[in-house]
């Protein structure tokens, strides 16, 4: 069997060219899901999910099922979607929002329904203006239709659902940033604890934030049932997962495969999926889980994708993100760009955070640009120890959220695994690859 | 303050109502006050401070936090390049500079007539074309020096007017439908629902017998 043999579960649809339409929705089971979910208690729904341990497709990859089950009871409690994606390198849930808002909302609504919150809040990073009103319009026919709003498909069950554009800011993706930008605040995350907004989250009620591809799997979770999920993948890594690869791949793209039983070199070299490296040169390095994952040399490339498999080998599968670099890429340069987005989206509350990725984004320009000093490889160490103490994986922190310790990754794996091509800039006064 | 037109007044206060806490509709008001002026003007963050029951600074302290929000003027068209990870690695660095060239200005200004703002933009989740290019939040796909010079004689020329509204125009659909659902409301119909169910569950038990 093939790795590109897996079922589709969340890009079932998306061959099709009018995928986003209410009617090519319901020509291909859409609402079908919601419908059966509504004949099931809430109970009954949810564990179904748990049943299918779908780990949440956003970035930290936390059991759907157990953050539903930490939900305080309140009568006011609030679903909001996360769709704020800016993780570097992640365009899947994009791709998800844009070619299939109906399956979105249908997850939505699953999940609103099994948690029983009283109001939902879809929040979508500004950037997608397509997609904001791609899903506008499908939640304008889903009401339409009956399937949003009082007395969904005449179940009883009511629920509002309401599209929140963001602003341009990354760290809005972090769940309490995210409710603060969502209450007409700058994106500040919350200190923590309490360290789930279940317990406190929007106006501090208790709230789920999930993610969008998260959500998108719930159809096909309540129709064929949590078991035949977690039949697919291996482990802890249940179903299959989209990916985003870019780089310098033949055929960069969103890709759905079985979790763990796809390598990442199945994933760059399969002729359906990355087709191999452009100009047929070899690898050097990837990127696995987006921009804040350090990074593995070739030889991880067989390597499974799967959560606990690359955390074991001291990464991550992140935001769903693989970017590939082949051997002519400088990697002063990427990681100095890298670390130059950490200094420009850090949101400034936390002093290592804001002033360490200025100051590593300095001594990285210089490096490249040619006026580095061969001790700036220890002072980049430095600094990144004062951000995240050991420069373990997972890392420690001394910041309110994860930005943070997920600065030193690229420069960290940079010195460790390129170290030749650091001390190369300075001693030849510039980057060899200009 | 009367600031805003009425029509955009009475979508600001359609949005106020959507949310629990009137300043949740921060963002997507000061969205509608960039629709209206193309930038938000200190007019528009007074009346919205009043809109939302905050002071005009803490609009204006939200506002600069957020890329999107831009509290001085730019062009008709804001075309953003980006160059993190995927597109340096498709040699975005290389269009940027180009793009710089051509216009005639440095990333982050506005062309002396007023039509294009340059961005050097962080990720926009669009990496499997690179270097991706927005302009006014519409992805143009990747591009090469030479098709970039297309799309801005593309631009200035308005054969993109359709697709690419003047700058500030994020969301041209409308929410049709009503407003939030009244929560006294939902909770009587959750509690006969609940009652429903549990009817039902004893009734199947009685079937099982």
């Amino acid at each position: 069997m093939a790795v590109t043999d897996a079922p589709r579960i969340v890009t079932a649809r998306i061959g099709h060219e009018d995928s986003y339409t209410l009617e090519r929705s319901l020509a291909t089971g859409g609402y079908e899901g919601l419908r059966k979910a509504l004949t099931m208690t809430p109970e009954a729904v949810a564990a179904e999910v748990d049943t299918a341990s779908l780990l949440g497709r956003g970035g930290a990859g936390f059991p759907a099922g157990r953050k539903w089950s930490m939900l305080r009871k309140d009568p006011v409690t609030y679903l909001v979607v996360n769709g704020d994606e800016s993780e570097p390198a992640t365009f899947k849930d994009h791709l998800l929002i844009e070619r299939d808002p109906h399956q979105l909302i249908e997850g939505v609504l699953i999940a609103a329904y099994a948690l029983q919150v009283s109001q939902v809040f879809i929040y979508l990073r500004g950037e997608f203006a397509l997609g904001l009103e791609r899903v506008q319009q499908a939640l304008n026919d889903a009401y339409a239709y009956g399937a949003v709003g009082s007395d969904v498909f005449g179940s009883g069950f009511s629920i509002d659902v309401v599209v929140h554009p963001g602003a341009g800011a990354y760290i809005c993706g972090e769940e309490t940033a995210l409710l603060e930008s969502l209450e007409g605040k700058r994106g500040f995350p919350r200190i923590k604890p309490p360290y789930f907004p279940a317990s406190i989250g929007l106006y501090g009620q208790p709230t789920v934030v999930n993610n969008v591809e998260t959500m998108s799997n719930l159809p096909w979770i309540v129709l064929h049932g949590g078991a035949a999920f977690a039949a697919l993948g291996g482990g802890r890594s249940t179903g299959t997962r989209l990916f985003a690869l870019s780089g310098h791949v033949q055929r960069p793209g969103t890709y759905e495969v079985e979790m763990v039983k796809t390598t990442f070199r199945d994933m760059i070299y399969d002729p359906a999926l990355g087709g191999g490296v452009r100009r047929g040169r070899d690898v050097k390095a990837i990127i696995p889980g987006g921009v804040s994952a350090p990074w593995f040399g070739p030889d991880r490339l067989d390597l499974p994708l799967g959560q606990d498999e690359v955390g074991e080998a001291g990464s991550m599968l992140g935001s769903g993100a693989i970017t590939v670099m082949d051997t002519a890429t400088c990697m002063v340069r990427a990681a100095w760009r890298i670390t130059k987005f950490f200094a420009r989206e850090s949101c400034g509350q936390c002093t290592p955070c804001r002033e360490g990725s200025g100051w590593l984004e300095r001594v990285l320009c210089r490096i490249e640009l040619g006026g580095g000093r061969e001790e700036d490889l220890d002072l980049l160490l430095d600094v990144s120890d004062n951000i995240s103490p050991g420069l373990e994986w997972p890392p420690q922190q001394t910041t309110i959220c994860v930005l943070g310790p997920s600065i030193p990754s690229s420069i960290h794996s940079g010195i460790e695994m390129f170290r030749d091509e650091f001390l190369l800039h300075v001693k030849e006064g510039g980057c060899p690859f200009a | 303050v009367t600031h805003l037109r009425p029509d955009v007044r009475a979508r600001a206060e359609e949005l106020v109502a959507l949310y629990p806490e009137r300043r949740s509709a921060m963002i997507p008001v000061c969205h509608l006050a960039q629709e209206q002026d193309g930038w938000l003007r200190p007019e528009a963050m007074e009346e919205i401070a009043e809109l939302l029951g905050v002071t005009p600074a803490e609009v204006r302290g939200t506002a600069t936090f957020y890329d999107m929000l831009h509290t001085e003027p730019v062009g008709t068209y804001v075309v953003s390049i980006c160059t993190n990870i995927a597109c340096l690695l498709g040699g975005a660095l290389e269009l940027l500079e180009h793009a710089e060239d051509r216009l005639g200005v440095r990333a982050g200004s506005t062309t002396a007539d007023g039509a294009l703002t340059l961005e050097e933009a962080e990720c926009l989740a669009g990496c499997d074309q690179v270097p991706c290019v927005q302009v006014n939040h519409r992805y143009m796909g990747g591009h090469t020096p030479e098709s970039f010079d297309r799309l801005v004689d593309e631009l200035r020329a308005g054969t993109l007017a359709d697709t690419v509204p003047p700058h500030g125009t994020l969301v041209r659909v409308r929410r049709s439908v009503g407003l939030a659902a009244d929560r006294a409301e939902v909770a009587r119909e959750r509690a006969a629902m609940a009652e429903q169910q549990a009817a039902r569950a004893s009734a199947g038990q009685k079937d099982g017998h």
